[in-house]
């Protein structure tokens, strides 16, 4: 636990909550968009490279650019005038404390039984792309469809209504 | 406080922020960005439970963290495009305003 892990839980933590915090729509987008680089940042600590890479491919690439079109093209970025939480916000903090405060609860009580140390895990690449074709070909063919379908079901969502109605 | 404490409590701390967010904003976008907090908060955890596991070499938490990323990828696609068409039907993208099921 030294001084880079705070750090970096730091930039994940406020992140987050600056996304949360924030009226700005485009505003709150950089910010998740840091707390996602932030978890990107533990990952690559905990020592697993691809899945960090992948992380900052995926959410800092893909997902922080799609959030900022829908917010331009929603007009989001104009903070309305009735503020932008909800008239039940206060069940909302107090579920999600509740919910903390359990979870933060279990963990501390499961400590003692944790491991907490063990060596660097030896893997490489290769082991990744060798398990992906051999162990665990299956999900990785069935999330190829779903991508696919996802892509398509996405596009024709969001589609314009009237040129359906026309073809 | 151990190591994979540290990562399990920043994991529960992100998880929470991000369920405040999804209950508490009004614009569907950003309920979108707190599911996906809460998405990332369980790869966190996910991650450090494979990096302190007896036998990393299975590789069995890195593939669940990695397969979450791109269902979590496809889940925002198609949420954003719900978005943008609930937008262009109601003009406005507050859960609040969005009360009618027809129409």
């Amino acid at each position: 636990m030294g001084f880079v892990f705070y750090l970096i839980s730091a930039f994940a933590v406020g992140g987050a909550l600056a996304a949360v915090l924030l009226k700005n729509l485009v505003h709150a987008a950089l910010a998740v968009t840091i707390a996602f680089f932030g978890l990107a940042l533990l990952f690559l600590r905990l020592d697993a490279q691809f899945a960090g890479f992948a992380q900052i491919l995926v959410y800092v690439g893909a997902v922080a650019i799609l959030v900022v079109f829908a917010i331009l093209l929603t007009k989001g970025s104009e903070v309305p005038k009735e503020g932008v939480f909800s008239r039940s916000w206060l069940a909302g903090l107090a579920i999600s404390a509740a919910v903390f405060a359990v979870v933060a609860w279990a963990v501390m009580q499961a400590a003692p039984s944790l491991p907490n140390q063990s060596a660097i895990p030896a893997v490489t690449v290769n082991d990744i792309g060798n398990a992906l074709m051999n162990r665990y070909v299956l999900p990785l063919e069935i999330i190829a469809v779903l991508l696919t379908a996802a892509l398509l079901g996405a596009v024709i969502v969001a589609m314009h209504e009237k040129r359906a109605k026309q073809g | 406080m151990t190591p994979l404490t540290g990562y399990l409590i920043v994991a529960a701390l992100v998880f929470a922020i991000g369920l405040a967010g999804a209950l508490t904003r009004r614009n569907a976008i950003m309920i979108l960005i707190g599911i996906e907090l809460m998405l990332n908060a369980a790869n966190l955890n996910l991650i450090a439970f494979w990096r302190y596991s007896p036998h990393p070499e299975l590789l069995s938490g890195m593939m669940f963290a990695i397969f979450s990323i791109a269902v979590a990828a496809a889940e925002a696609a198609v949420g954003l495009g719900l978005v943008i068409s609930i937008y262009r039907h109601a003009r406005t993208a507050d859960v609040e305003e969005m009360n009618r099921m027809k129409g």
